[in-house]
Parts: structure tokens; sequence; C-alpha cells
């Protein structure tokens, strides 16, 4: 179970798959998820099997998320701010013509 | 007109940020480019906005990175560009790399890559379910964001993992359990390096004031833990393994791995500089003259890029870089570089031991078959095995016909165990096997901002 | 006598995609066939190929060629089928056809005048090509830039993928007790009684008859046979973005996507010998053709690049030699290796095997060089 160590100072909200996530500054959309204990970040594109978070830094790709509406971030590089719209990447990026 | 500067360094990290130091403090024009938002690298990842908390909990050796950070912040002409990714070195080290959306490029006179290490990738039954991550990835949580968990079991060995366990300990969540798989009579044939190591003994009393830390707050310690697997469905839900003759198996939602680190290559790849398999850290590495120059004229490698030695070394051969490149450059440096080749020859003692004690579990050099050795494409370590007895000479044939590597990873998780299983059924030496080519970009780019971009074009923010 | 030596009805050098069909086809044909093949890092333009079995556009100068082209394309859903059953591993070859989008008049009226001259070019089995206009192209692919005006589709296009049709040869090799040298690059050829003997770095292999398929490395092997193999390289470098969900319903001249859904984009053509660098500029000019194309796919990222160098000769059409000095010395050149698969491992290993090419396959003699 994840845990913050400093004091609650919560600031910035974003959302996750429509749920709000609490942040606070200095947080990647991918430490936010992990303090609130979402583990499942994406789907994988080859078998569809579940991934989460795995480097946490930026090296091995597996916490691509979806982040308003561009697909394939990865949620470990992204910081977090203000009303991000932020989902699961399910498969392959979907191209809107 | 592309600009040119005398010194480009990609990393800021101790290394990266020690050389911009020395590099700017003899007058030589000089560019940090580093992914992140700040200073510091992994090991001292978010070290300017660490709370007073936090600083605690990861103690002493992390804190120290202040110092340099400031020393770097403050050191007159160095144009550091955080959020800058590297995606090329062209010829002539042009290095075009993309910031805010936008490409552009910087001729280097002299190039240092401070990149650093990745940890070594540890393909296990389970390894790619959520809850399940590095032990890095754990302790960058901490880092950057104060967080810690709760009944988290740590595996694998080396010396991060009892860090970051003491760290866990300090942060009042200590791990439901260590599960190390150094072999119980290991230690025993480490003495002689044991013995050279006693020159360092700072590290070893540190090392073993940590282990008693993590023991004495009641964690649960398993030893020469084999056939590691993770459970779960979804998630993680549980670990199992053997040690001293009794199967295990710990129920936990989290999962940390960890076996050492590794040179990342991907730049020196790119670049075609020549590297040698380094069997006692199991690992490529670039070759480098004293002054930790590649095979590639005017490209360095500052820190652990260049070989595993620690943070305190990464810095040193910073400074050394960025004073060697002055020297050519005409500028007089004093005794300092021959000051620093020797305290980097003292501060190497204790790596033998190290290296000997904690050599990667059989387990993760030699995965079973079933294994998900390349996590982007999902490919076993059976099939890669299968595809050598079927004649692939090497990785990148074996790449072709399997995928390993071409993920959006670009081969960064995979690339040493592709080369150790091939190794392995074949029977040829890891040099002679060789690594993937690695080819422009070093991280996936849009194609518009690939269209957009010229190498002429100045960076926006440039000074006119 | 090397008492290493082992000894096949045919060796094949090079195990690419031009020496693995044909070996694959040999040993179909009851023949022990041994493939002496380089290391992990060679030229290896097979590694490079974009995938495409084209039959469009295909020997406008050289009618054989154009007939080839399509039998071996009409050959294709059979082989690959066969393929796959036998190996487990499809190529996955789909036949959709193909476009060629066309960006300006000039292009339009060059196409069209080539649709005129090869319209009878296979008799009543037809060219199988035709121009579209804006608004039929707009039915068959959503999406495409205001540039494209026109197109040029073939039924008979289609694609496969190259590594997967490679992997595929290669086991199949295994499964037909066929026998594959890796790191045996062939440094030395020459007679040995009635047959030949190919000497590499780590010992020497004898056969009845031989084939060379080693792409460029036949300009150094062919002269050793008495074969002058007039070939050259030219550059074409490939990009491939993340996977997307399926958005191109077929392959065209430059964007194809794969079975595993990522967009390779490629076609460009340079003069640098035998350099299989990636260049960026190059890249940049790929990325902005396929941009003014298909112009959603802007905000895709690049994961991957690479650089081939195609096997050309100087009339880009195939060169296919019998050896007149070493009877059973063969030269099998061309740059079309995913395309003519089909042909090389049905019709042109039966050739080989029976020591005759069929006459409208004499047409790739380099000796049609001579007079020029």
């Amino acid at each position: 179970m994840p845990k913050r160590i400093d004091p609650d100072t919560e600031t910035v909200t974003f959302t996750f798959e429509g749920q709000i996530i609490r942040a606070r500054p200095g947080d990647t959309v991918a430490s936010a998820l992990a303090a609130s204990g979402i583990r499942h970040l994406r789907d994988s594109a080859v078998s569809g099997e579940p991934r989460g978070i795995f480097c946490m830094m930026g090296a091995c790709f597996d916490c691509l998320v979806e982040v308003n509406g561009q697909p394939n971030r990865q949620a470990c590089m992204t910081p977090v701010s203000q009303d991000l719209a932020v989902s699961r990447q399910r498969g392959g990026v979907e191209v809107k013509i | 007109m592309t600009q040119l500067k005398d010194v480009v360094i990609i990393g800021a990290g101790p290394a990266g940020m020690a050389c911009a130091v020395e590099a700017a403090s003899k007058g030589l024009s000089t560019v940090v480019l580093d992914e992140n938002p700040q200073p510091g690298g992994q090991i001292y990842r978010a070290i300017e906005s660490a709370t007073e908390n936090r600083l605690r909990v990861l103690g002493q050796d992390y804190a120290r990175g202040r110092e340099l950070a400031s020393e770097f912040r403050q050191a007159n002409g160095v144009d550091y560009r955080p959020g800058s990714t590297v995606w090329n070195i062209g010829p002539d080290r042009l290095v075009e790399f993309s910031r805010d959306g936008k490409s552009s490029a910087i001729r280097a006179g002299h190039l240092v890559v401070a990149t650093g290490a990745i940890e070594r990738p540890c393909p296990l039954p389970g390894w790619t379910l959520p809850g399940v991550t590095t032990a890095g990835a754990l302790q960058i949580l901490l880092k950057t964001s104060g967080i810690t968990y709760e009944g988290a079991v740590l595996t694998g060995s080396g010396p991060l993992l009892w860090l970051l366990a003491a760290q866990m300990v300090d942060a009042g969540s200590p791990p439901k359990a260590i599960v190390e798989t150094v072999p119980r009579e290991r230690l025993f044939r480490t003495l002689p390096e044991l013995i050279a190591a006693l020159g360092a003994r700072e590290y070893l009393l540190k090392g073993m004031s940590m282990i008693r830390k993590v023991k004495r707050s009641g964690v649960r310690i398993h030893l020469g833990a084999e056939d590691i697997a993770i459970e779960g469905s979804g998630a993680v839900s549980a670990i199992r393994f053997r040690s001293k003759g009794t199967e295990h198996r710990i129920a936990t939602d989290t999962v940390a791995l960890h076996q050492g680190v590794v040179p990342n290559q991907q730049v020196t790849r790119l670049l075609g500089c020549r590297h040698f398999w380094d069997d006692n850290q199991k690992c490529f590495r670039p070759e480098l003259s004293e002054d930790r120059e590649t095979s590639c004229a005017h490209v360095y490698v500052a820190g652990d890029g260049g070989g595993i030695e620690g943070a305190k070394s990464a810095e040193m051969q910073g400074r050394l870089v960025g004073l060697a490149i002055a020297e050519k450059e005409g500028r007089g440096t004093g005794p300092r570089i021959t000051e620093l080749r020797l305290a980097l020859k003292r501060e190497a003692r204790v790596r033998p031991f190290l290296e000997k004690l904690y050599t990667p579990s059989r387990q993760i050099l030699h995965p079973d078959d079933a294994t998900v050795i390349c996590r982007c494409e999902e490919v076993t370590a059976g099939s890669v095995r299968e595809t050598v007895a079927q004649g692939a000479p090497g990785p990148n044939q074996v790449k072709s016909f399997l995928r390993t590597g071409m993920g959006p990873c670009q081969g960064r998780i995979c690339g040493l165990v592709v080369t150790s299983v091939i190794s392995e059924s074949s029977g040829k030496s890891p040099d002679d096997v060789d690594y993937y080519r690695i080819r422009p970009p070093l991280k996936p780019l849009p194609l518009a901002e690939l269209a957009d971009y010229s190498a002429d074009m100045p960076d926006s923010r440039d000074p006119a | 006598m090397n008492n290493n030596s082992i000894t096949s009805d045919v060796l094949v050098v090079g195990g690419g995609l031009v020496g693995a069909a044909i070996a694959w086809g040999l040993l179909d044909r009851g023949l022990t066939v041994t493939v002496l093949d380089e290391g992990d890092i060679a030229l290896r333009a097979s590694r490079g190929n974009f995938g495409l079995v084209w039959v469009q556009s295909k020997g406008d100068k050289m009618h054989e060629y154009a007939r080839w082209t399509r039998r071996s394309a009409d050959l294709w859903p059979d082989f690959a089928e066969h393929l796959a059953e036998e190996t487990g591993i499809s190529p996955n070859y789909e036949k959709p056809g193909g476009l060629h989008f066309i960006l300006s008049e000039e292009e339009d009226r060059r196409v069209r005048a080539q649709h005129q001259r090869m319209h009878d070019v296979n008799g009543e089995r037809g060219y199988g090509a035709e121009m579209l206009d804006r608004q039929q192209l707009d039915k068959l692919v959503p999406g495409l830039g205001p540039e494209v005006i026109s197109g040029s589709y073939c039924k008979h296009d289609g694609h496969a993928n190259p590594l997967l049709l490679l992997h595929a040869l290669h086991k199949g090799l295994g499964l037909r007790g066929g026998r594959y040298i890796p790191d045996g690059r062939v440094e030395t050829l020459e007679r040995d009684g009635d047959g030949f003997r190919a000497t590499t770095s780590h010992g020497s292999y004898l056969g009845g008859r031989i084939v060379l398929a080693a792409g460029h490395g036949n300009k150094v092997l062919g002269p050793m046979l008495g074969l002058d193999v007039p070939i050259h390289p030219e550059k074409g470098e490939i990009l491939v973005t993340e996977r997307v969900a399926p958005l191109l319903p077929m392959p065209t001249h430059v964007l194809r996507q794969t079975n595993e859904g990522t967009i390779m984009i490629g076609d460009s053509h340079e003069n640098t010998g035998y350099s299989t660098d990636s260049v960026i500029p190059v890249m940049s000019g790929i990325a902005q053709y396929a941009i003014r194309c298909f112009p959603a796919l802007r905000n895709l990222r690049v994961v991957r690049s690479w650089g081939a160098v195609r096997i050309l000769s100087t009339d880009g059409f195939p060169v296919y030699q019998q050896s007149t000095d070493f009877s059973g010395a063969y030269t099998i050149n061309c740059h079309s290796g995913v395309t003519l698969a089909a042909a090389h491992a049905g019709p042109l290993a039966r050739m080989i095997a029976e020591g005759e090419f069929e006459p409208e396959i004499t047409a790739f003699s380099p000796r049609r060089f001579d007079h020029a």
C-alpha cells in the first residue's frame, strides 16, 4: 500500500478514467496515480495484459497513458497539472481522421 | 546556422553537473541537455525540491547532492536546458534534441555522454504484472513525491536493495520481506576481494549499518532465494520462492526487483563507440581512455554510463572530463587531473568486492524458457533460444525474427538479456554476440516534429 | 582436400530472402542444400525490405519483368499458405490491392502514360492497374491530404511482413532438412571436380551446383566463377511508428500498416555507397511526404528507423545468370526479394534444379548490357 511521508499539501487535481486524483506539486502523472493506489495504467498492445509503472525514469515505456487525448504518453515523464484528463492506454493508438 | 558549443553534456546527474562546472570555469562554452525538469539525475532526483523529511529518510549520501546542484546552478557560463530529450547525434557531433515539442540542434566541439545507468533487467515469471517495479522506481517515488509502500517485498541483490530497505524503515514503512538471491557460500568466496576493499572501509561500514538497521526493524530476510516467481491476476498478489530448501509464498501487492545497475548504452551505441563485455559487471561498457574519451574522437563518457562506479566516482569523473577537455583546448588545469585520477582509483577499491558478491542471479541472467524477456513485444527467452537453434547468429537477426527490442523502449530493457541468452545458447562470447544496432530516434519522436525539423533552425529560446 | 568439407547437391551463398526462398524451393525438389550466410551484422537488404508485394509500375521498360512480377504475385497466396502451414509462421500476406498516391499533374500524366504502355503487358489477363480520381480515392482510403489529386490502384498488389517471411523461410529450411550456416561469409569460390568449393573463415563446403544469392556480395563472388554482376547499391530509409489501431486498409507505395499495427513509411533513394546509416534530413523528408499524403499521421511517434541498400542493376531489373564457363553456377540478383519470393521458391528453384532457365527468364541475363 502506498503512503505519503510528507504532510498533506495536495493542491492539484486531475482525472484518471474520470476519477478525480489529488496530486502534489512535483508529482508526475505516474507518481500521483501510484500514491492513489492505481496500479493498472495500460493494456499491452500485444497481449492486452495489464501493465503499470516499472522504471519510473523514462526508460521502459511501460507506464503509457493517454493524456488530454494524446496517446502513448509516458506517465512517469509527464508532470501533473490542474485538470489533466488521463486515461488508460488500451492497445494501439486510435488515429482520428 | 547551427550553434557550435565547446562542450555539450547529455545528462545533469552528478557526472554531468560536475563536468559542466569544471568546463565552464575554464571559459568553455558549455551546454547541458537533460530530460528531467531539475538537475540531479536519478541518484539526486528532485534534490532541489526535497523536503527536510525526505532528506532525513533518504540519508546523507542523497543530501550531499544539494551542494553539487547548487554549485551547478551558480556556475557562470553553463547553459542548462532541462526538459531536453536528445534523439540523435549526427555526423561531427551534431546533437539533435526535442524541447517543448520542437526539435533543434547544437554542434558539440566535445560531447560528454553523462547518461548514467539503468537498472539491470530482472526477467522473472510475473515481472510484467502491475505492482512489480524496479527498486529504483520505488526510490524515485520516494525522492520525487515522498511516496513509500507498506508491505512491499524487495527481491534480488545489491547495495541499492539494502539502501532502499533502510530508507523505507526510516520512512516508517519497513518492507514486509527482503528476498535476497546471493548464494550463501558466495560471501566466503569473496574474501580476497573483501580484504582488498578494506581500503574503502567506509563503504563496508555503511553497508553493514544499513543491513543492521533493516534487520533490527524486524524485516523478514530470506537469503539465497531461488526460483522466484511473482503471482497475481491483473496485478501482483504474492511472491513465491525457495530458500534453504523450503518453499515460501509471501502475499504482497508491491514487489521491487533489483540486481544492480548497468550502463545506459543507447548514446554510445548510436555513436558507434567500441564497447566490450565486462564479465565482472556482466554488462557492456564503452572502451575509454584514461581521460574517459571513447573510441570516437571528442566523445567522452562521465559517470556510470562508462561502467558502474557509483555517484561519488561519477562526480569525480565529470570533473576529470571537464578538465581534460579544457586541457585539450589549451586552458591550464594545474595538478587537479592527477589528483582526480588517484582519488578515482581509491574510490574504485570497493567495486571488485561488490561486483563479485552481487553478481546477478542465474535466474535472471538465464531465464526459463517461458519467461518474457522483452517486455514491450512480450517475447520469451524460449523463443529466442529456438531462433538461435535455427541459426540466427546474433541480436539483430533475433530482433528481425522476433521483434525483441522493436517496441517503444527500443531495447533498453531486453538488450542485455537477449545478448546473454544468445551467448548461452550459441556458445559465443558476449563480445562476439554483441548488441543491437541503435539508430535514431533515441526516444520516440512525433512524425510532425521530425518533418518540421531542420538542423539549421535556432532554438527559439536562445539569446540572440 | 579439406576433410571438414560438407557436400551438398547445391550450395546457396546468401541467407537473405532470395537465397532462403530458392533454397527452400530446392529442398522441396529432393535436393540437399547448404546455405552459407554472413553474421549478425551484414548489409542484409532483406532486413530492410518495405514488405510490398507490388505489381504496378514494375517492368515498364522490360515486359518480361512485368510478367515475372505478376507471376510471383499470382503465386503468393499459395506460397504464403504453404509456408505458414509448414512452419507455423505466417508471413502475413494480404492482397487488398495497392495504391500509388499522385500529388502533381505532371505525375498524373506520367502514370497515365505508363498505364497506356503497360495495358497489354499480360495479354488478356490485363495489367490490373487503373487510375482513380480523388472521389474514388476518398471512398477507398479516407483521410488523404489535400495535395493528393489522384492515384493508381492495382488489385494485384499486396503486402507481407518481410521479417516474418525471412523467419519462416529459415525455419522451413531447417524443417526440410537443409543446412544453414551462419557466420559463414564466403571468402573464395572455386571449381572442385565437377562441383564447387566455397571457403569460409571456418571451413569449406562442397556443392554440385552453386547459387550466388549474396546480394551485394555477388559482385565480389561472381567473378570468381566467371559471372559478371553489374549491380550497385542504392540506399532506402524507413521510419516505423508506434502501434496504431487498424487505419490503412491497403498498402501504398510510401506507407503501409503492418500486421502488428505499426505504420511503415519509406521510399528514399540515396546514392551513398554501401552506407546504411540513418540520415536525419532524409528521415525528415520522408516524414514530410507522409504527412502530405496522410495528415492524420502527424501526431504519431516514430519509434524506429533503418536504412538498407537496394541491389540495383544498371536498368533496375533483375540479373539472373547461369555461368557459361562454369556449368552449374548461378547468380541471382534483384531488389524485390519479397515480391519475387514466391517466384524464387517456385519456378526459379525448379529451373535451377532442372538446370535450364525458361526462355523468358533469359531476358534477365546481364548480356542485355553488352551492347549498351
